[in-house]
């Protein structure tokens, strides 16, 4: 994993210095909110509803047990024992005090870790796909280039001022895990004749105005990576709407301007810029590759495994949902729920987070992911550890075997939370895990994403979602408005409006609606939800969530 | 048919990030029960701009809704409602800390 060099930990150290003398002359009265708020915001603080909310970077989604200790740590000395991990492969904490947060960031530290550039108009954290290095469908690890353009874009003077935030999402196989489609830049690591490079996607995004990104270049050779990006965020720089900050995103400029002429633009200033890389930037991926090096992988029987496979049902029912193929046959990748049935999406306690750290150091080569699912990824564990592995997970509360089914919801933190939020989302998807989980219905549904924001921006990615759930205000009461269809992967696909809203009590029974429409109508259990929308598409959908308005037509 | 002006003034507390409320003897408070309710529109602009500029103190401040109850003020909108309270999904914030 990548380590820290002297320069990294001297910018962090630095920056953590910087805004320790920022908080105190916030608190003695020296600066104003005015002043202070884009610093703390360039340091990932926000202030919610009830508290402040600290945003800590999970670069790429990798994290080792130690620093998932210090998370722990964290969570207990300064939150409320808890954390909440997210789409944007982060952790936030919901209830830091002011005066704290500068020994939170050194706290962070220890471990290198740190909040800069969560929050701004800056490129952010980089995502990739969560299985990185482990799966099986991988041209190559995508983490080393997310870290080379971790490094380039972090602190770029050019880019702490740009027109708005600009996210960039890198995966190395052609299933898209990462959502790539719905960034600004998603990056797929593709090998062509022989050679690796990268197909380059642009002008994807989610919120107001939702959009599938689109094909910018089909192969780009991996040296001209970081050249190539650059020009494309030279080219939205310059043509980005700073007047509106609705359209000041990329999608909306590729949107206005049409890809062939953003393609021409980005190919004509790449030709301008190229001579000014040295090189240097692929001596720099050569050594950042080497931290990604694999572990060195044990070749043991896995005959413990098969064992408890035949024996166990709790076991095996888990092993069929949670487990995914593992390059290294003797080793799988195991998903752990952070989804509880009736737990909040995505939180994990100080303790649970140390019996993850446990199993990461003992069976895991010290590894551990978030996923944008919001689970936590063990993406090397020898088969015949899994046993061990289940049953210490078990007793933690994390051994829920749901990873694609209906109760492993992604909801944002919604007006629980979010200042911003226009309703609830963590008690939907409470309810909505509860509701499945009684009827005993999940393993019969199969696999089914459901998606569920608090308000437009989109955190949770609804659009996405093959049930999506947009919580709004209407007349100063709750109101959801459900989208059917949707879909993040390779193949992506915004979902599309059923009709109008449910009231809180009315989502339930509605979600149970499309469910049971779809159980009626699916060939066979083998034809997911998504299939069977896309063969019969909306109409039996939405007869049987408007009963009355199919009465009215008839 | 405009509803009658009945408003507070609320804030974060700039440490702590805490709901609080004006009250009559321009001090903050985290109980709305105590926060002093604004009829007249002209004065309840004046001591926003006085508890505005309290910057020490508090951040974000601005005018919410609410209605009486017994002579109490209840928040109108279901977001006021959450701030008196706290998240639905954890026992934290005033709903436990205030009792
Ligand atoms: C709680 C405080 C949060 C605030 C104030 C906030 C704010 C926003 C805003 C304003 C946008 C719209 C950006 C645009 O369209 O230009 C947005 C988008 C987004 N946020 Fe958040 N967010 C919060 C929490 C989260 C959380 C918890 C997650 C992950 C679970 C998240 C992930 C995202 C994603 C994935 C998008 C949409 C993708 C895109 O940028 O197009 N945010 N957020
Ligand atoms: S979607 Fe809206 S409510 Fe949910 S976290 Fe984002 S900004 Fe907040």
């Amino acid at each position: 994993m990548y380590k820290y060099n002297d320069f990294d930990a001297a910018f962090v150290a630095e920056r953590n210095k910087q805004f320790r003398a920022q908080v105190a002359r916030r608190i003695d009265g020296s600066l104003t909110e005015d002043e202070f708020k884009p610093l703390r915001l360039m340091n990932g603080l926000y202030l919610q509803l009830h508290a402040y909310m600290l945003r800590v970077a999970v670069p790429y989604g990798t994290l080792n047990g130690r620093q998932m200790r210090q998370l722990a740590m964290i969570a207990e000395r300064w939150d409320k024992g808890y954390g909440h991990f997210t789409t944007r492969q982060n952790i936030q904490f919901n209830w830091p005090k002011l005066q704290d947060v500068p020994d939170i960031l050194d706290a962070l530290a220890e471990v290198e870790m740190h909040a800069i550039q969560t929050s701004g108009n800056t490129i952010r954290n980089v995502t990739a796909d969560h299985f990185a290095g482990a799966a099986a469908d991988e041209v190559e690890d995508p983490r080393p280039t997310a870290e080379l353009l971790r490094q380039w874009s972090t602190d770029h003077p050019e880019f702490q001022f740009l027109p708005r935030k600009f996210k960039l999402a890198v995966t190395g196989s052609e299933a898209d895990r990462a959502v790539i489609r719905a960034h600004d830049i998603g990056i797929q690591v593709v090998r062509q004749n022989g050679e690796v490079g990268y197909k380059i996607i642009v002008g994807g995004g989610l919120g107001r105005t939702p959009m599938i990104g689109k094909v910018l270049r089909a192969f780009l050779p991996k040296q001209d990576l970081l050249p190539y990006v650059e020009a494309t965020v030279n080219v939205w720089n310059r043509l980005g709407r700073r007047d509106n900050k609705y359209k000041s995103r990329i999608k909306i400029t590729v949107h206005e301007h049409g890809i062939e002429d953003i393609a021409r633009r980005v190919e004509a200033r790449f030709e301008q810029i190229r001579p000014a890389f040295s090189g240097i930037d692929q001596v720099f991926l050569s050594e950042i590759e080497q931290s990604f090096a694999p572990p060195t992988y044990r070749a043991d029987a896995t005959s413990a495994f098969d064992a408890a496979y035949e024996t166990d049902p709790l076991f095996r029912s888990w092993a069929d949902t949670n487990l995914t193929a593992h390059r290294n046959p003797d080793y799988a990748i195991v998903s752990i729920s952070l989804k509880k049935h009736g737990a909040t999406p995505g939180d994990a306690t100080a303790d649970q987070m140390r019996v993850m750290a446990d199993l990461a150091e003992r069976f895991g080569h010290d590894e551990l992911r978030v996923s944008h699912e919001q689970n936590i990824i063990l993406p090397h564990v020898h088969k015949s550890d899994l046993p061990q592995v289940y049953a210490q997970l078990r007793a933690a509360e994390l051994g829920t075997a749901n990873i694609g089914l209906i109760s492993d919801i992604i909801a944002c933190p919604g007006m629980d939370y979010c200042a911003l939020a226009t309703a609830r989302s963590i008690p939907i998807a409470q309810d909505i895990a509860e509701h499945f989980d009684a009827l005993k219905l999940e393993h019969d549904i199969g696999p089914l994403k459901i998606k569920i924001s608090g308000c437009i921006n989109a955190c949770g990615h609804h659009h996405v979602g093959h049930i999506g759930i947009l919580g709004l205000d209407r007349a100063g009461v709750e109101n959801y408005q459900i989208t059917l269809g949707g879909d993040g992967t390779e193949d992506a696909t915004l979902g599309e409006r059923a009709g109008p809203g449910f009231s809180a009590d009315g989502l339930l029974p509605a979600i149970e609606r499309i469910v049971r429409t779809y159980l009626e109508l699916r060939q066979d259990p083998s034809e997911t939800f998504l299939q069977a929308y896309r063969r019969v598409g909306m109409a039996p959908f939405k007869a049987a969530l408007y009963p009355e308005s199919q009465a009215n037509a008839a | 048919m405009s509803r009658p002006f009945t408003k507070v003034i609320t804030a974060n507390a700039l440490l702590e990030g805490d709901v609080i409320y004006w009250t009559e003897e321009a001090t903050w408070t985290r109980h709305l029960s105590k926060a002093e309710v604004f009829e007249d529109e002209a004065i309840a602009d004046e001591q926003l701009m006085t508890a505005s500029a309290q910057t020490d103190i508090a951040v974000g401040v601005y005018l919410a809704d609410v209605h009486l109850e017994n002579g109490l003020p209840q928040p109108t909108h279901f977001r006021e409602t959450f701030r008196t309270k706290g998240p639905s999904n954890y026992a934290h914030g005033k709903q436990v800390e205030l009792n």
